[in-house]
This record gives structure tokens, C-alpha cells and sequence, in this order.
């Protein structure tokens, strides 16, 4: 009989074992987790309602009870549910189906309990709620599809506009092509625009020729080393600016005659 | 009539309590009726008293959020109630996760399913690493990770504002809780229901056994969806202390021997009076 040579398995390797089971299994868990947490995060193509802090910390801060979806009187508000590809819960709006109104009493925005949308940047000076101030994207034109560019009157964006002939003027430009019409183009002043979206939803083109993205997403950013030098409140940004001084180390190696070497220079 | 009254009490009250509570909300949101607005994750009572839920309010502490004050009074009115008076009730008078791994639950006690797997191969304390991982991950990724893929919201947001894909959780917990583990979900990796665990064994109203009356038939244990808060069962008179045990009161129904019934502590003697 060779039983006497098993050991019996101690209390502490069995110990050992389960802590390394748990440890293993949180790793598991917890990384699938994050990686899934990462994925649903990255969505950056997200219209949020009025006031919403920026996309992380407003990810971070609401609670995604809907309240703002229940306050929204045009059921503009949507809950992101399971198959939605958004962050689950938080609230959004698709402009084609339907826009943001731009209520001027916001009820969408008072009733957030954890301020994820932020009262105070819809509000002027004097304390009182100003949808104007709503910053919810920014209305880009493709003027490849957009009708009014090929020279058809159109003006549906600019007459669905709430800040009419403020977010999107109308550019006249002579038709070469004719050369006795007019070109009618819409431009659209990103620092005035709210993003609601009427423009998006008013387009007749079949698929919006004139649509509503995030911010952060439509728009560049010039950076503190352009400025506009006929414009005096622009020099001001001057003042931020660094100065960064970079400095690239000059080769050592002999240069290559590869003209008069026959290109043999090239091979070596 | 009387019989069927007394041996489903509990239960009938708390379908009630669940299914109330969920239309209470879909009326606010449908036909703006504001007795109940929001959702289990932040609500507001008759448009006055803030309520949120304070384990997504630690997730969102740790995800770096600033805190408003409604939200952190919203949490702080839900823990004190939990506290001192529901322990555990939130998982089986409230959460509509529940009406469904009861089925799974139920299913699994009518086809037999717990006498050939006898032996649960998991630890009922997983829902307490999950809680631990859930508040790192939240840290680390700046958003309230478990209420990403929390399959509670997933249900009550579902039948509130709809359903989507959530069906799919419903099934996924439904078939986990029915052919894998039993009380999987809500006994063993809920973190939610660990978090209630944690703060809910302090309330006053408590399961009691009265060991004398005891015929050691074992239903209680065999209804719990924790019984291992039971482990007092035939042996002594003692309160059921463990915040494990949801208050659902599903063991004083089955007892025909008088046995279990709810008690209130007494706060001088530290003991516990019965109530029926």
C-alpha cells in the first residue's frame, strides 16, 4: 500500500489555492468589466439635452434616472436602452426624429438631481433661464449634398432656425454656371448655434444635408499660436499661449552624393 | 380562503409593493401623474422628497463626480429608511429582478432541481468583491461602472422608459438562476444586494425562531433564497441577525408550527418582542 505517501493537503495550500482562485477571478471579472466600461465610453457621437456637462464628467455624474426625459414635453428625450450602442441610461436626442424645441422654461434641466445638467450654464446674468445659452452640438453643412449649394432655392434650414438670421445666415454668391441666378447658401456660425437640431429635422434633402454633432467633434481648434492680429480681443489669447522651443540635432553622417555616385551611395 | 391568505401573505404584499411601485412610475412618465418620477436609480415623491440610490451615488463619488446636495439627500433618506426599519427589503419588496429569479427559484424547487445538485459550487460573498471591483473600476474609468451593466436598471429603466435589449438580461439572469446556480444572481453576485446586505443588518424588524416550537421540517430553509441566514433553525431562539436575510418573509409563511415570525428589537433589553 503506498497511501502513506499522499500528503494530506494542508489547511494552507488549500488556503493559498483559494486566494489565488479569487484573486484570478476578480482579475477576470474586473478586466472584462473595465474593457466593456472602455467600449460603451468611447461613443463620442452623442447629442445630450440642454446643458449637460462635458461628455466625461457629465458620464460620471448622472444618475440616469430620466427625469429629464419625463420633463421633456416633445419626447425629444430618449433613454439610451440595451442595443442603442450609447451609454446606457444616459439621456439623448436624435434631431431627424425629433429636435430640441428649445422650451424657455428648459423643464428638462431644473429636475436633474445631481446637476449633470447644469442649470447655471443656461442661465444669463440675471439668474434667468435662457435656452440661448444651450450649447448642446453644432450644426455642420455638407455643401456637396446640400441643394441651396448646387443653386435650388432652399432656405428650410435657415427659416427652421429658432435664432433666425443669428445661428444661420444666407450667403449670396453669383451662379457662374447660369450667370444671371443667385446661389442662396446657408452658413452656419458655430458661436451662436445651440445644436438643437430644427435645421436637421427641417432639411429636405433625403438624408439631412444639415446636421447636428457634438462639439467637440465638429469643430477644430486653432491653438494659441494663430491669432487673428486685426482683431484685439483675439491678441489677447496671446497671453496664453507658451512658447515651446524645439531643437533637432543636426546628423553627424556625411551626406549622400547620390547624383554624381550613380545612386550606389543609396545601397550601401 | 384563510389558508391560502396565511400561507401567502408576505408574498402577495410584496408582488403588490413591487408591481405598484414600477406603475407608480410608468404613470408618471406616461401620463405625468407625479406621485412617483425617475426611476429605482433617483426619484422624486410627489415632486418634494428626493430618493437615489445610494450604491450608484458611492460609484458616482468614486467616478469623481461632484455630488449634488438633492442626490446625497436623496441617498441619505433611502440609507436611514434601510437602516432602521426595511434591513434587506429593497431585494424582495422592491427590485423587480426579484419576480424574477423567484420564478427561476420556484421552477427549480418544482422540478427537483435542488435535490440532484445538492452542493452550491459558489460563494455567497462573490457580491462583495463585485462591490470592491465595481467601486476600482469606477475609480480608474470616471463612471459608475456597475450601473453600466447592471441588469436591475436594465429592468426597471426597461419597463419605465423601454425595453430594448433588456429582455435579454431578464432571460440571461432567468436560465443563469434556473440551470446554473441557484439564487445565483440575487444570492451570490448582486452587488446591490450585497450593499443593502452590509447596511441592512442593523434595522429593528427581524425574522425570530422559536426553536421550541420547531418540528424540524425544514421548509423554511428550503423556501429562503438565504438560507444560511437560517442556520439558527432548530436549534436556538434567536433573532435572524445576518443583513443577508431580504425581510421577504417567505420562511414565516411556510412554517405550520409557528416557529418564525417577524419581531421588533427592543431597544432597552437589546431583545426582541414579536409581532404577527
Amino acid at each position: 500500500m503506498e497511501t502513506g505517501k499522499k500528503q494530506p493537503i494542508s489547511d494552507r495550500r488549500r488556503f493559498f489555492l483559494t486566494v489565488a482562485r479569487a484573486t484570478g477571478l476578480a482579475i477576470l471579472g474586473g478586466l472584462t468589466w473595465s474593457a466593456f466600461v472602455d467600449e460603451i465610453k468611447a461613443t463620442s457621437l452623442i447629442l445630450r439635452p440642454p446643458g449637460a456637462l462635458k461628455e466625461d464628467d457629465f458620464l460620471a455624474t448622472c444618475i440616469k434616472c430620466g427625469m429629464c426625459v419625463e420633463a421633456c414635453p416633445f419626447d425629444t428625450l430618449k433613454l439610451a436602452k440595451p442595443g442603442d450602442n450609447k451609454p446606457l441610461g444616459t439621456p439623448y436626442f436624435i434631431p431627424r426624429d425629433i429636435p430640441c424645441y428649445m422650451c424657455t422654461d428648459i423643464p428638462c434641466v431644473p429636475v436633474c438631481p445631481t446637476n449633470a445638467l447644469d442649470i447655471k450654464s443656461v442661465q444669463n446674468d440675471k439668474k434667468e433661464l435662457d435656452i440661448n445659452k444651450a450649447d448642446m452640438g453644432v450644426a455642420v453643412i455638407d455643401d456637396n449634398s446640400c441643394i441651396a449649394f448646387w443653386g435650388i432655392q432652399c432656405d428650410a434650414c435657415y427659416r427652421a432656425c429658432p435664432l433666425l438670421g443669428k445661428a444661420i445666415t444666407v450667403e449670396y454668391t453669383k451662379n457662374e454656371r447660369t450667370g444671371k441666378h443667385a446661389f442662396l447658401k446657408p452658413v452656419v456660425h458655430a458661436d451662436v448655434c445651440t445644436g438643437c437640431g430644427l435645421c436637421e429635422q427641417a432639411c429636405v434633402t433625403s438624408k439631412a444635408a444639415i446636421f447636428v454633432l457634438p462639439r467637440e467633434v465638429a469643430l477644430g481648434k486653432a491653438g494659441d499660436y494663430y491669432i487673428k492680429g486685426w482683431d484685439v480681443s483675439d491678441e489677447k489669447r496671446l497671453e496664453n499661449a507658451t512658447s515651446q522651443i524645439t531643437k533637432t540635432e543636426i546628423s553627424k553622417d556625411s551626406a549622400i552624393d547620390s547624383l554624381n555616385s550613380n545612386m550606389e551611395d543609396l545601397y550601401k | 380562503m384563510m389558508n391560502i391568505y396565511k400561507k401567502y401573505r408576505f408574498l402577495i404584499a410584496r408582488r403588490v409593493t413591487q408591481i405598484s411601485i414600477m406603475v407608480l412610475y410608468v404613470i408618471a412618465n406616461i401620463y405625468g401623474i407625479n406621485i412617483l418620477t425617475g426611476n429605482l436609480s433617483s426619484s422624486l415623491v410627489l415632486n418634494t422628497i428626493p430618493l437615489s440610490d445610494p450604491y450608484a451615488v458611492i460609484q458616482m463619488f468614486f467616478a469623481g463626480a461632484l455630488l449634488s446636495f438633492n442626490v446625497l439627500l436623496g441617498a441619505f433618506f433611502i440609507v436611514i429608511f434601510y437602516m432602521l426599519i426595511g434591513g434587506r427589503a429593497f431585494c424582495s419588496w422592491v427590485c423587480p429582478v426579484n419576480i424574477i429569479t423567484d420564478l427561476a427559484n420556484y421552477l427549480r424547487r418544482k422540478f427537483g432541481f435542488n435535490q440532484i445538485q445538492k452542493k452550491q459550487p459558489a460563494s455567497r460573498n462573490i457580491r462583495y468583491w463585485v462591490i470592491a471591483i465595481s467601486l476600482v473600476i469606477s475609480f480608474f474609468m470616471g463612471i459608475a461602472a456597475f450601473e453600466l451593466i447592471s441588469p436591475i436598471s436594465m429592468v426597471h429603466r426597461g419597463i419605465i422608459f423601454g425595453m430594448g435589449f433588456g429582455w435579454a438580461a431578464i432571460l440571461v439572469i432567468f436560465l443563469f438562476d434556473l440551470f446554473v446556480l441557484k439564487n445565483g444572481w440575487c444570492g451570490h453576485i448582486c452587488p446591490l444586494g450585497g450593499f443593502y446586505s452590509l447596511i441592512g443588518r442593523f434595522n429593528f424588524i427581524k425574522v425570530h425562531h422559536n426553536a421550541p416550537n420547531c418540528t424540524a421540517c425544514m421548509k423554511c430553509k428550503e423556501v429562503c433564497p438565504e438560507n444560511q441566514v437560517l442556520h439558527m433553525v432548530t436549534k436556538t431562539s434567536i433573532p435572524v441577525l445576518s443583513g443577508e436575510c431580504t425581510n421577504c418573509g417567505r420562511c414565516v409563511e411556510v412554517c405550520d408550527d409557528d416557529a418564525l415570525n417577524f419581531s421588533i428589537k427592543n431597544l432597552k433589553k437589546g431583545e426582541y418582542n414579536e409581532v404577527n
